[in-house]
């Protein structure tokens, strides 16, 4: 019996185990060894250089740049998409007319907008940038954004948009917090439910209006969603590939004001041939991504409540 | 952290069903300014959320009505409706813009990985979660660190060790994509589906393996049929992953004729730019995403509970 019981847990583990250590575990363990190699992709030729690459990336003024783009959008979009999703997702499951037998409640048809919210998050996101790359179409009569403002006679706020200096990573940040705002708000709704009733009553009868009830009630309960849901965002505002790759002007420009760490890693590994170079960048983002994580469950831990 | 599994965004507040359980709502003891109060938020808050549901969802539905128009129309006046519905578009996307190899392409990498990755996803999270090894708790943690490491990072190595895979280069084609597909899904996979086992009775199995079934049969034939809302949330989880994934062919799979969906598209957006057939383009976006809309509408709820599970990790 013992030894059958051994033989079937090997014999189930042993395919999962093999593909996962092939194709998972020994790339992550060989990106630090390339990372130290000035290796550009021909077998065998290979040269330990030590840290020389990360000596290079330290003094790489393309790879700060790239790496202040990606803190600017860690620091903002983060903030807007959860602060909205909060906001929404208060708005349908409280926001609602108080009826009959109902202290709180949310209003009518909370399920369609969680269905329409929700929607960017299971198209691919190729599609979510050839759509923007449309709405920001530069041309005043011809761009979507452009001819609505001109229809409604804000002519002065037309703009280049993605082709604008200033505006560029704004704009394809605005495209994260637009994809993944659903998300979110499908995220707190869930949490918010689980809130007893009782509360809201309890709060209510105290002559708390809504807004204290957010902050006071809502929030708090809801600190450990939230906490998990600023690190997941974080880790996608450290990408951000696809979207700078497919929009913007000459991938990453116009004049690289928005070029990020992936696509600066992947022009030099697959254009530029410089694995190890690459693998270098590789490392930093594991490091970048590690410390932006612990940073996030250290500040923003708080007691938590149970209820 | 608490998982979230498809049963959990209980509609606590659907509206218009009532609450049959609480008293007498004290709402009503308030009087006239409690109701003015909610009006007026009502008022807010609808007009927030109508606003919202419009940005996101006329640019989908633009695509929608695009589809149908000529190039030119798209180009020269994006907002109006097409004047007549130009169904060469679509065959324009499935022939000539090869959207109809890429589909199939597709179909064949994410069907297989799929399956292969619910088949051993699940094998190895019912040993982790049921059986006691030396070993077991590594082994647990090995797989669900996976979850932590930036693709980017991985890309590198991966590529050659795909290039140079001992029987011969797994670069675009469809076993390699497979299995890196596989490789790449099962952490969370394993990591979900072996909290969703240590839920299920054990007394069951007991009683199957008493009646001398052996391990293998009491877990295909007892314990995945009991696993089965798991297995769906999961399954749409990776469905939906795998089916949007465009790093790793892009970097895995760079033969034109081998394109996914998500690959096709993106060069036809980036090759030509605004002399494009955007028409074409349109239909091949909405022949991408209809298998998505066409699961995300009958399983709304447990997309919307599995992909929000992912984020509790």
């Amino acid at each position: 019996m013992q030894h059958g019981k051994y033989r079937f847990i090997a014999g189930f583990l042993a395919l999962p185990l093999i593909i996962y250590a092939i194709f998972v575990i020994s790339p992550f363990i060989q990106a630090f060894q390339i990372s130290m190699t000035d290796w550009s992709g021909l077998v065998g030729t290979s040269k330990y250089v030590g840290l020389d690459n990360f000596e290079r990336l330290w003094n790489s003024d393309d790879f700060w740049n790239a790496l202040r783009h990606n803190i600017y959008m860690l620091a903002a979009i983060p903030v807007v998409t959860l602060a909205m999703g909060l906001f929404f997702a208060f708005m349908l499951n409280v926001g609602g007319r108080r009826r009959k037998n109902e202290v709180v409640g949310g209003v009518t048809g909370s399920k369609l907008y969680k269905l329409v919210f929700f929607f960017p998050q299971v198209i691919s996101i190729t599609i979510i940038a050839v759509i923007w790359f449309n709405i920001y179409n530069p041309d005043p009569q011809d761009g979507m954004l452009n001819s609505l403002l001109g229809a409604v006679g804000l002519d002065s706020l037309q703009n280049a948009w993605l082709g604008e200096k200033s505006l560029a990573l704004i704009c394809i940040s605005a495209v994260m917090v637009w994809s993944n705002v659903g998300f979110f708000v499908v995220l707190f709704s869930a949490a918010m439910a689980s809130i007893p009733r009782e509360i809201y009553e309890a709060s209510l009868l105290d002559g708390a209006n809504r807004i204290h009830t957010f902050f006071r009630i809502t929030l708090p309960l809801l600190w450990d969603t939230v906490q998990t849901g600023w690190v997941y965002m974080g880790i996608i505002a450290l990408d951000a590939f696809a979207l700078v790759q497919i929009m913007s002007v000459n991938m990453g420009g116009p004049d690289g004001a928005t070029d990020v760490m992936p696509l600066r890693l992947y022009q030099t590994a697959f254009r530029d041939s410089q694995f190890g170079y690459a693998s270098a960048m590789g490392v930093a983002m594991l490091v970048v991504t590690m410390t932006f994580a612990v940073l996030t469950m250290r500040f923003a831990r708080r007691e938590r409540i149970e209820f | 952290m608490t998982i979230k599994t498809d049963e959990t965004p209980k509609q606590g507040v659907v509206p218009g069903a009532g609450s049959p359980n609480s008293p007498k709502g004290p709402g009503s003891g308030r009087g006239g300014k409690g109701g003015k109060d909610g009006g007026v938020l009502n008022v807010f808050s609808h007009g927030m959320l109508v606003v919202w549901a419009l940005m996101v969802g006329v640019p989908l539905l633009w695509v929608l009505w695009s589809s149908f128009k000529t190039s030119n129309g798209i180009l020269t006046d994006p907002w109006g409706l097409p004047t007549s519905l130009h169904w060469e578009n679509w065959s324009n996307a499935w022939n000539k813009a090869n959207m109809g190899q890429y589909f199939i392409n597709t179909v064949i990498i994410v069907g297989g990985s799929v399956i292969g990755t619910m088949v051993l996803g699940s094998m190895a999270a019912y040993v982790l979660a049921r059986f006691t090894f030396p070993g077991n708790r590594f082994i647990y943690y090995l797989f669900v660190a996976g979850m932590s490491f930036p693709v980017f990072m991985l890309v590198i190595p991966l590529f050659f060790v795909m290039r140079d895979f001992p029987t011969g280069s797994l670069l675009t084609t469809y076993q390699g994509m497979i299995l890196v597909y596989i490789a790449y899904s099962l952490p969370f996979t394993v990591f979900f589906m072996t909290a969703f086992f240590r839920t299920l009775p054990a007394s069951v199995a007991e009683a199957a393996m008493i009646d001398g079934a052996s391990h293998t049969r009491t877990f295909f034939q007892v314990m995945l049929p009991m696993a089965k809302p798991g297995l769906i949330s999961i399954g749409i989880f990776n469905f939906l992953g795998q089916w949007n994934q465009y790093l790793l062919p892009m970097v895995l799979n760079q033969e034109e004729k081998d394109y996914v969906l998500t690959q096709g598209l993106a060069m036809i957006a980036l090759q030509q730019g605004y002399e494009n057939d955007w028409g074409a383009l349109m239909a091949g976006m909405m022949i991408a995403m209809l298998p998505v809309l066409v699961v995300y509408f009958i399983f709304q709820r447990q997309v919307q509970a599995g992909l929000t599970a992912g984020a509790m990790k």
